[in-house]
């Protein structure tokens, strides 16, 4: 196996649900080896029985969810209410690089984990704590997930239908969290690498996600302008919307920014109410984009979704289909870049897996192996990285301090 | 002055819009060296997409131009002159890190892809960022943010109740998301990288498909369809989007200690003793039922009010919130996530910094986003050399 950028990092990951686990799973796609702390005693909750799952699933070690958001790591189980587990997880910690945690902010103190305490025993550790709205403030305390990111980072309030609710979109808000924690990580390693430093990083996911719309701000900082929601229009270009198209269902999405491009796709519609005045250049268009949709889709109606496509992307106009997951699955592009990896687990059986989203030319990432078991690598780690006997380990185990 | 996290790396950003100038503004605000590479008159197309002050254009005034490229050196640079090709192989010599977003094959068309830079420079490291990647039967499609949205899946894994209203969803998410997207998986790589290259002193090429950034952060969701060809329909929790006297809030009561918590925020309505409400399944199961009466409440109360009372209780819930709010919210303040800072044309203005406190090596500003041209003096003589008798026939010439 070539080698990952991340080679010889370790991971000690007490984070859970989406946001967190995601972070560590870009680091271990990069090569590092990332030790995932659980306990029977406290579940990842994509382990357990949800709406996500379906009501069918039999145990934490059959949940896709979880088996997703956590290939190519190890599991160590660890009950950390008791103060002999936590003892165990520091001296994980002494042999490691970077310890995450998304747990409530006080939580790691309560437990004689936090940065401090691991940085008696490991002091140039790097750790990153991720929570809802940050480590300090008067609302440090408080929870979310997901959706209420959206709705608290300002995404939301501009995503949806003029005169339709907000939307707090997906998953996908905590996957972009993850990502942002995977870079300031990366950012700390590379910092520790040349200067030997350690570092607490303390993220709040909600600036997370208002980070990614930066520029809206600075709209409300200029004009005290609040945008709001404007469909698929875009505040330039128009024509900038999805059309129906031929078949049941199914919708392009066409956006022209420029006079080069109406022109192109003027003369690809062919139709010649499209010449009038009140399309000639884009401020006229953008004014009369009430009348123009309709035309274009008019167009679009009589026309698959692949033909659109082709016919616009040859002249050089941005048109794309609306792709959901069934589509996506069998899309021509992804199948040739190879987005999908069978993993063979052993109680989900073999499973197709999103892979890495870089493409590296020498250091590829890569999955190392698929989602683990419950306490799967309480061995590897115990014995192999601490040095402890089987009898103890044995003893751990019916102490319930590995469990 | 604080040390900087990637202090002494030195990047060349020959990128426009959001995507390729986002990873650049993630680097440059950690401490690197970015020379944004721009192409004369008009430079980067940012510059001409607003919001400008009082919506009157502006090059030197754009608040995304202004927004995602602080903390970078500007240069101007024509590379369709085989003078502007020689001053940038001179850059990319002395580089750590190449971003580009030209189309595929583009770059190579001038020799200044990844294969003829590293012959000069084998410890560099070149970032391609476009929309479908560098292979692959949609390599040269062009696609805005509007198109890699849709075609990523994003809009159709939004969720809507009920089942009919499902049109509503179909939309972008807004503030060109999906753009920074890409140029945050391009950051993570790049990083990585330069992380890789202390250990082996060889640079790389990475490949950043923007569609597969996107789609990476759908990852549980393109597994449910990869490996299930006719999943049922996803039936929506209870909660989420609920109606407010003045908004919406959010809330995610999936745990049932979560939702025991809600109850009690809600003053534990008799209907909640009802098996329906038993736990997340059931209430799914019976969310015509539930979900109405969980409106009606929402409905009678203010947004932050329930917020902060909600949350003292342990409910996830959060208000859904306007840039003005945001910018307002004492949490936000207090955290030092905006900062003021002085623009030579821009004027002061409030900007979001970063989501990350890094104990050792905080975002700092050293300076605004670059004007057009800024550093052509500083960078062509400074760096590379040239006397300022060149730097001026290279104004004349249109090299610059």
């Amino acid at each position: 196996m070539t080698t990952g950028p991340l080679e010889g990092v370790r991971i000690l990951d007490f984070t859970w649900a989406w946001a967190g686990p995601h972070a560590t799973l870009l680091l271990s796609f990069l090569g590092a080896e990332v030790i995932k702390v659980e306990s029977h005693h406290r579940l990842d909750h994509t382990r357990l029985r949800s709406l996500m799952t379906g009501p069918t699933m039999t145990s934490p070690d059959h949940s896709v969810i979880f088996h997703d958001l956590n290939v190519g790591k190890l599991s160590l189980t660890l009950n950390l209410s008791q103060p002999k587990a936590v003892e165990i997880a520091k001296r994980v910690a002494q042999i490691s690089d970077v310890v995450t945690e998304n747990m409530r902010p006080g939580v790691m103190e309560r437990l004689g984990l936090s940065y401090d305490d691991l940085k008696t025993v490991k002091p140039d550790i790097i750790m990153l704590s991720s929570s809802a709205v940050g480590a300090t403030g008067p609302e440090r305390a408080y929870a979310g997930y997901a959706p209420t990111f959206a709705a608290m980072s300002g995404l939301a309030h501009i995503t949806g239908h003029a005169d339709g609710p907000p939307m707090p979109l997906s998953g996908a808000v905590d996957l972009r969290v993850g990502t942002t924690s995977a870079f300031a990580i990366l950012a700390a390693l590379y910092y520790r690498a040349r200067t030997g430093k350690g570092q607490h990083i303390d993220l709040s996911s909600t600036e997370a996600a208002s980070a990614l719309i930066g520029h809206t701000f600075m709209d409300y900082s200029m004009n005290s302008r609040v945008q709001t929601r404007m469909g698929n229009h875009d505040h330039m270009m128009a024509p900038h919307n999805s059309y129906r198209c031929l078949g049941e269902d199914k919708r392009v999405t066409i956006a022209v920014a420029s006079q080069e491009e109406w022109d192109a796709l003027r003369r690809v519609v062919g139709d010649s109410r499209l010449d009038d005045e009140r399309f000639a250049d884009a401020s006229s268009r953008w004014q009369n984009q009430e009348a123009l949709d309709p035309l274009i889709g008019e167009w679009t109606a009589s026309h698959s979704q692949e033909e659109i496509t082709q016919a616009l992307q040859k002249v050089g106009v941005a048109a794309m289909p609306l792709l959901d997951g069934r589509a996506l699955v069998r899309d021509a592009h992804l199948r040739e870049r190879g987005i999908l990896e069978p993993m063979q687990c052993p109680l989900i059986g073999e499973r197709l897996t999103l892979s890495p989203p870089w493409r590296f030319s020498r250091t590829p990432a890569q999955i190392r192996r698929p989602g683990p078991l419950l306490g799967e690598h309480n061995q590897y780690v115990l014995g192999e990285l601490l040095g402890m006997s089987s009898d103890e380990i044995e003893r751990l185990v019916a102490e319930e301090v590995l469990y | 002055m604080a040390e900087t996290a990637l202090d002494g790396v030195r990047v060349i950003e020959y990128c426009q819009m959001i995507s390729g100038p986002y990873c650049g503004k993630l680097l440059a605000d950690l401490g690197a060296e970015v020379i944004k590479v721009e192409e004369p008159p008009a430079g980067d197309a940012a510059r001409a997409r607003g919001p400008f002050p009082s919506d009157v254009p502006h090059p030197e005034k754009s608040g995304l131009f202004l927004y995602l490229n602080t903390n970078k050196l500007g240069v101007t640079l024509n590379l369709s002159t085989a003078s502007g090709r020689q001053v940038f192989q001179r850059l990319a010599e002395q580089a750590d890190v190449l971003i580009e977003d030209r189309p595929p094959g583009e770059m190579a068309k001038l020799g200044l892809d990844y294969a003829s830079l590293s012959a000069i420079n084998p410890r560099l490291i070149v970032t391609s960022i476009t929309p479908f990647g560098q292979t692959g039967p949609y390599r040269d499609y062009k696609s805005y943010h509007l198109n890699l949205y849709h075609a990523s899946g994003h809009s159709s894994f939004f969720y809507v109740a009920p089942q009919e209203r499902r049109e509503e969803s179909l939309v972008v998410a807004g503030g060109e998301v999906g753009d920074y997207d890409g140029g945050l998986a391009a950051a993570v790589a790049t990083l990585a990288a330069l992380f890789a290259r202390l250990a082996t002193g060889q640079g790389q090429h990475i490949d950043i498909s923007k569609f597969e950034a996107l789609l990476a952060l759908e990852r549980v969701a393109v597994a449910l369809f990869a490996n299930m060809p006719d999943p049922p329909p996803w039936p929506g929790m209870v909660g989420g989007l609920m109606p407010c006297r003045d908004g919406y809030v959010v809330v995610t009561p999936v745990q049932s200690h979560q939702w025991q918590a809600l109850m009690e925020l809600m003053g534990n309505p008799a209907w909640a003793q009802d098996e329906k409400c038993h736990d997340e399944l059931t209430r799914a199961q019976h969310r015509d039922k539930i979900q109405p009466l969980l409106e009606e409440w929402s409905a009678q109360h203010d947004k932050e009010d329930l917020y902060h009372k909600g949350q003292a209780l342990g409910v996830p819930i959060g208000p859904v919130r306007t840039v003005a709010e945001i910018t307002h919210w004492p949490q936000a303040r207090q955290r030092g996530f905006f900062a003021h800072l002085d623009h030579p044309q821009a004027g002061r203005l409030e900007y979001p910094t970063a989501a990350y406190r890094m104990s050792e090596t905080p975002w700092r500003v050293e300076r605004t986003a670059p004007l057009l041209g800024e550093h052509n003096e500083q960078v062509y003589c400074g760096r590379l050399g040239y006397s300022r008798e060149q730097l001026a026939r290279m104004a004349a010439d249109g090299t610059i």
